[in-house]
């Protein structure tokens, strides 16, 4: 954007919005990245002069704006994206963070990754192809990892000549196979990312579209509403005692909202001990906080002196969260090594608990291009999706998934290697 | 619905909650101090996230022995304010000790000889995380950096091996001799970090204000001056109104013409700048993936 009529006052608005794209190298998924941050001017001279000059050295008749978005040497070499990118643009009314992600199925834990954080999905459909099952996967990992908006970009309008049947089919196709999916806001916007139409400045191209550009929906979709403000739930991450005589009997407990909202007064209840207790006060950096609420990081101090360490949760008494160890949830498994061990025992991490597991059941894989229920096939390996149950050796306090993102997942750790093998999503 | 934080507030309590997470999953970590404006603001934002208690962490830096005099100033007044312990680990006793090779030739720089330095002092003192201010938006490179870094026992990035970051769950398990680097925040940009040290009045060196100094314009590089920059046959020492945007080593880092000598400028200047803030780097234009070369070898 023009920055010349950047002001503080503006700034000081600005909301975080942070989005993922999937598609496959041919899906123009890196061009239109490279579209976004081109005609929003975030490209750096430095780094365009980069691209220009990268782009020659392919043999690129045009400057090739996908050449932005890529990162590693190997990458460049096979001219494709291996890993989750993170790129960063703003306008003046948000700032974006982008996890650029591969779309091709041998990169599900990729998109999985990118998929955690954001709240919007961007997916890209290739005019000439409508929905493919590459369409369906990505849809599923969106529902299944609770991405509260998805954009549908068609892409490729020049080639099908701007057709609003097209369009019109491929949305209405697309309506069909989503009807199946968890996915409250889901719009269409007909794009061309080579020439620019509808990502940025509007199609010139395409009366008969009514809707707003790319970038318009990524300003102003309603995000405020993404954050859990009902249940109240606060994860301890670590205990501050400063030991020092200004601070003799504090102790603060430290943590990031996961839900609800805190305020000074509130009635409390420690998990797992279940003392009570009422807050003494809410506070960040040693200024008094009015309330507190995801995903502020804050510290709290409690009425009595009760114990509280790292790994416990502070929720208001009267909204509790469940409690148990034994655990139903949706896998995406990441470990190119071995796959998932029925009655295997991991490390699992959930919010700021660490214990352990075991496997107890693998009750179906799924097929991630259609949606079937594999429960004949339990073999879970790099890239697969499933619904599994475990038993945990302490209890963890959760909600389901779809109701809170942070206290919903959790991830597995394989013992020997420390290496992170699992995603998971706590079903209702 | 008021429940809503804005961007800087949002990215700060992403920082926050990131070295909370390092001071209660590591033994001995270490934030690495190197004088400039990142790192500056790592020592702001853990003192705002362990309040009232001291920052839990010593500061490391890596002294090339070509740091502006400001840099080292700068340093010592900081540690000394917070109160913390500050180790530093010296590149030039790493070439005398033979651990590390003294660049030749004319465009010579101590940037590749930093990494022995470092991974000694990471063995002596038994370091098992670091912090660091690096952000993604700085270099291909780190766009595809993790919050929570693995390196083998050698000190090594494999960017083909990296563990997957999911939700805000940072995995921290290693064995004996692993090591973390940690980036509290990698997603801020420039803009993002000065806009923060703006609104909380985060005191800088002098060097990243507009002033006046003895330059040489070298390959197109405005270079200050030094003990370590000298003018060559052909170049003319000229006073320019400069500031800098990093703050590396003396031998390297490009300055700016600019008279943005308030912070309100400078924000003005940054939003405006058509050219990334290492765009003036010479250690970063030796080749594309120069910056992914240092890093496999254990970099910041």
């Amino acid at each position: 954007m023009e920055q010349e009529i950047f002001n503080a006052e503006s700034y000081s608005k600005m909301e975080l919005l942070r989005f993922t794209t999937a598609g496959s190298v041919d899906d123009g998924k890196s061009t239109l990245i490279g579209r976004l941050l081109y005609d929003s001017k975030s490209i750096f001279e430095d780094q365009m002069e980069a691209v220009k000059v990268s782009s020659e050295r392919r043999g690129d008749e045009n400057i090739n704006l996908a050449l932005v978005t890529d990162g590693l040497k190997s990458e460049r070499e096979q001219g494709i994206t291996i890993d989750v990118a993170y790129r960063y643009f703003s306008t003046p009314k948000r700032k974006f963070i982008i996890a650029d992600t591969p779309g091709h199925i041998q990169y599900t834990r990729n998109m999985v990754t990118g998929a955690s954080t954001a709240n919007l999905a961007i997916i890209l459909v290739d005019a000439r192809h409508g929905v493919v099952e590459q369409t369906k996967r990505h849809s599923l990992i969106a529902s299944l990892l609770g991405i509260p908006h998805v954009v549908i970009c068609i892409n490729k309008m020049d080639l099908v000549d701007f057709s609003e049947e097209t369009f019109n089919k491929i949305k209405n196709d697309y309506k069909q196979f989503a009807s199946k999916l968890n996915v409250k806001d889901v719009n269409f916007i007909p794009i061309s990312a080579l020439l620019g139409d509808n990502v940025v400045n509007e199609s010139e191209n395409m009366n008969w579209y009514k809707g707003t550009t790319l970038m318009y929906h990524l300003e102003n979709v309603h995000i405020a509403n993404d954050h859990n403000h009902i249940d109240s739930r606060f994860p301890v991450q670590t205990v501050i005692r400063p030991h020092s005589d200004e601070y003799h009997d504090y102790r603060g407990y430290a943590g990031r909202v996961a839900g609800g909202v805190f305020k000074k007064g509130d009635d409390v209840t420690i998990l797992p001990s279940g003392f009570t207790s009422k807050i003494k006060s809410v506070e960040f950096a040693g200024k008094p906080l009015e309330e507190a609420y995801s995903p502020m990081s804050i510290t709290m101090t409690l009425e009595d002196n009760v114990d509280v360490s790292r790994g416990d949760m502070i929720v208001r008494t009267g909204n509790m969260p469940e409690i148990s160890q034994d655990i139903d949830a949706m896998i995406c498994w990441m470990d190119d090594k071995n796959p998932l061990r029925l009655n295997g025992k991991y490390s699992l991490m959930h919010t700021t608990k660490s214990c352990r597991c075991v496997v107890k059941e693998i009750v179906y894989k799924m097929d991630v291009n259609n949606l079937h229920k594999l429960e004949d096939d339990k073999n879970i390996g790099l890239n697969d999706i499933g619904r599994i149950k475990i038993r945990t050796t302490q209890p963890l306090f959760f909600d389901a998934y779809n109701r809170n993102r942070i206290t919903g997942s959790f991830i597995l750790i394989e013992e020997g290697t420390n290496v992170t093998v699992g995603a998971c999503m706590i079903r209702s | 619905m008021a429940y809503n934080i804005n961007h800087l507030n949002e990215l700060e309590a992403e920082a926050i909650y990131v070295m909370r997470e390092v001071a209660a999953q590591f033994e001995k970590p270490a934030i690495l101090f190197s004088g400039g404006k990142d790192s500056i603001l790592l020592t702001h934002l853990a003192k705002k996230a362990f309040f009232p208690a001291k920052i839990p962490f010593p500061l490391v830096h890596i002294d090339t022995g070509h740091n502006f005099p400001e840099t080292i100033e700068f340093r010592d007044y900081l540690a000394d304010l917070l109160d913390a312990k500050l180790i530093v680990g010296s590149v030039q006793e790493a070439i005398d000790a033979g651990l590390a090779v003294e660049e030749k030739g004319a465009n010579a720089s101590r940037n590749v000889a930093q990494i022995p330095a470092l991974l000694k002092a990471i063995e002596d003192h038994q370091f098992d995380a670091l912090l660091g201010g690096a952000r993604r938006d700085e270099e291909k490179a780190r766009a595809k950096e993790r919050f929570f870094s693995h390196r083998d026992e050698f000190g090594q990035w494999d960017p083909k091996n990296q563990r997957p970051e999911l939700w805000n769950i940072f995995n921290g398990k290693k064995h004996f001799g692993e090591h973390f680097r940690i980036f509290p925040i990698s997603n801020w940009t420039e803009l993002d970090v000065w806009q923060y040290i703006a609104k909380e009045n985060i005191e800088l060196p002098k060097t990243y204000y507009s002033h006046v100094r003895p330059c040489v314009v070298r390959n197109g590089t405005i270079l200050a001056v030094s003990e370590f920059v000298q003018p060559r046959e052909g170049e003319e020492v000229k006073d320019m109104q400069v500031r800098f945007r990093t703050m590396g080593d003396a031998t390297i880092t490009g300055a700016y013409l600019s008279d943005a000598d308030t912070m309100e400028k400078i924000i003005q200047e940054v939003a405006s700048a058509r050219e990334t803030e290492r765009g003036n780097r010479a250690d970063d234009k030796r080749s594309e993936t120069a910056m992914e070369d240092r890093k496999k070898e254990g970099y910041f």
